[in-house]
């Protein structure tokens, strides 16, 4: 793809405004990280004034500035540039480049020097140089806006997400100062459950987020340690066993005796605190669960399959997304803070790991996380992973 | 005997959606409760509301807004209330009250959640007098 950059040439001498478009006329930069050729649009002015009108009409994208001009000098122009605050490098052209103005010049920001006479080729080594600049600049700062407003987005639902349980807790309470929902005292304990329910929920929501920022930031100190995966999967099995038995949900664990990996006590939990209450949550009364561990070479893989409601692919699709949930009737009394799937995607990659999903409605989901048995310690490598199956 | 009048409420916050439809079942109206644009949509092709009530965000950022815009179309006369927490999440300000926001919203009323009874009360009143 071709870009085309606009620059301005501000000199009182016509000859120095020609030579340089003569040089420009046909040659173009290569940008191979942004797989760009960029060629040029050159426009000319003969003083300051000129040059500042033609700026306000047509903003350039660089600009080569003789430092003595008739009328307004170069670091005239410069201040007044500055006061724009537009988008745009400057080079400064000039036959006696003493240290004093350079430091002058730049200070109100000139980007870099031209020295009088200078040969085509000298001349495009320099737009050569500010292209780059320039353009790397403006990918930089393109990033930074996305990086604001994903920050923004996931603000926005984090507050939503916090207000509604609060906005139902209150409603509850309003229905009982005003006896809406009846004279006896147990008219009232639907509302009451329903108040805890919501209060759990948005608890829940408030240690997942900190789990999760404390992974983004790195902040969470990490012990790896020999650990038998395998111990932390019973481990895990019991915790949920209240709530499977209320379902009559039964868990079992196929695998072996022990697997030993190197693995941080804590992630390993969160892992399989998610699959397993996952599994357990969105499962139908009476179903099954299934913990699954076996070892693959380097790699060891937990599979946890679940005899549960299951979803369409439009649902497995959406499942990753930061508070996603997947809202229907079958989901509807089901408490989650949207942030599980996040948590185990973001942990399993720092084993090196992946997590597939496989998914049928009505008959049940299986989520297998694959991990190094032997993680790097850092988290270099590949972006986390995730595949629907 | 006058037959109670219908009010449509639509919200996908179970719990905001049964608050709504006790106090309005208190006040002596029938309630037609659904869950989202889908539902709501369902609902006023079998019974023509006399008054809706609907949450502007639901599983589609657009839910409200669309489904509000489906009964103006189909029950001119039906006044609509949308509730929001817009205002207070994005800072983003279209209260019915301002032209521009009037040209495009067709609702009767917006208000803000969390809602309260009394004022709900009020406004329900108002638009079924």
């Amino acid at each position: 793809m071709n870009e085309t950059l606009h620059l301005l040439v501000v000199d009182d001498e016509v000859g120095m405004r020609l030579s340089v478009e003569r040089a420009l006329r046909h040659y173009s930069v290569h940008l191979p990280d942004i797989q760009n050729d960029i060629d040029f649009r050159v426009s000319q002015a003969e003083s300051g004034e000129a040059a500042l009108a033609l700026i306000d009409a047509d903003t350039p994208d660089l600009i080569l500035l003789d430092y003595k001009l008739p009328g307004m000098s170069g670091l005239d122009v410069l201040t007044a540039l500055q006061e724009r605050k537009l988008d745009l490098l400057v080079v400064m052209i000039t036959a006696y480049a003493s240290l004093e103005t350079a430091v002058q010049a730049t200070k109100i920001g000139a980007f870099d020097f031209l020295a009088k006479p200078f040969t085509p080729e000298e001349l495009r080594a320099t737009v050569q140089k500010i292209t780059k600049h320039c353009m790397i600049q403006r990918e930089a700062s393109k990033l930074a806006e996305e990086r604001r407003q994903i920050r923004f987005e996931f603000l926005s639902v984090l507050a939503h997400e916090l207000k509604s349980p609060l906005a139902a807790v209150q409603g509850n309470l309003f229905i009982l100062r005003d006896h809406l929902a009846g004279d006896t005292i147990q008219d009232y304990d639907h509302l009451v459950n329903r108040s805890i329910i919501r209060l759990e929920g948005m608890k829940k929501l408030i240690f997942d987020l900190l789990d999760l920022t404390r992974i983004e930031s790195g902040q969470k100190k990490r012990v790896l340690t020999d650990i038998d995966v395998c111990g932390a999967a019973h481990q895990s099995i019991e915790t949920h066993r209240a709530l499977a038995a209320e379902k009559r949900v039964t868990i079992t664990f196929e695998g072996p005796e022990t697997l030993l990996m190197k693995a941080d006590a804590g992630e390993l939990e969160m892992i399989f605190n998610n699959l397993i209450s996952n599994a357990v949550k969105y499962n139908k009364n009476g179903g099954a669960v299934t913990v699954a561990i076996q070892e693959l070479g380097p790699t060891l893989s937990i599979a946890v399959r679940d005899t549960g409601i299951g979803m369409t692919q439009a649902e497995v699709s959406k499942l990753f997304a930061e508070f996603t949930r997947i809202k229907n009737k079958k989901t509807m009394n089901i408490l989650g803070s949207g942030l599980g799937l996040s948590i185990l995607k973001r942990v399993s990659y720092l084993y090196g790991g992946q997590v597939q999903v496989a998914s049928e409605p009505d008959q049940g989901t299986t989520f297998t996380v694959t991990l190094q048995k032997e993680p790097l310690p850092s988290t270099a490598g590949s972006e986390p992973t995730t595949t629907v199956v | 005997m006058t037959t109670k009048k219908k009010i449509l409420i639509v919200e996908d916050d179970l719990d905001q959606l049964d608050h709504l439809a006790m106090i309005l079942k208190a006040d002596g109206y029938e309630v037609i409760s659904a869950q989202g644009q889908t539902e709501g949509e369902e609902a006023i092709l079998t019974a023509i509301p006399d008054l809706a009530i609907l949450d502007l965000m639901m599983e589609n950022t657009d839910s409200g807004f669309v489904l509000c815009h489906q009964i103006k179309h189909l029950y001119p006369d039906t006044p609509v209330i949308l509730l929001t927490a817009v205002r207070s999440e994005t800072g983003i300000d279209f209260s019915s009250k301002s032209k521009t926001a009037a040209s495009w919203i067709k609702a009767d009323v917006l208000l803000d959640k969390p809602i309260r009874p009394e004022q709900l009360r009020v406004e329900v009143r108002r638009l079924m007098a």
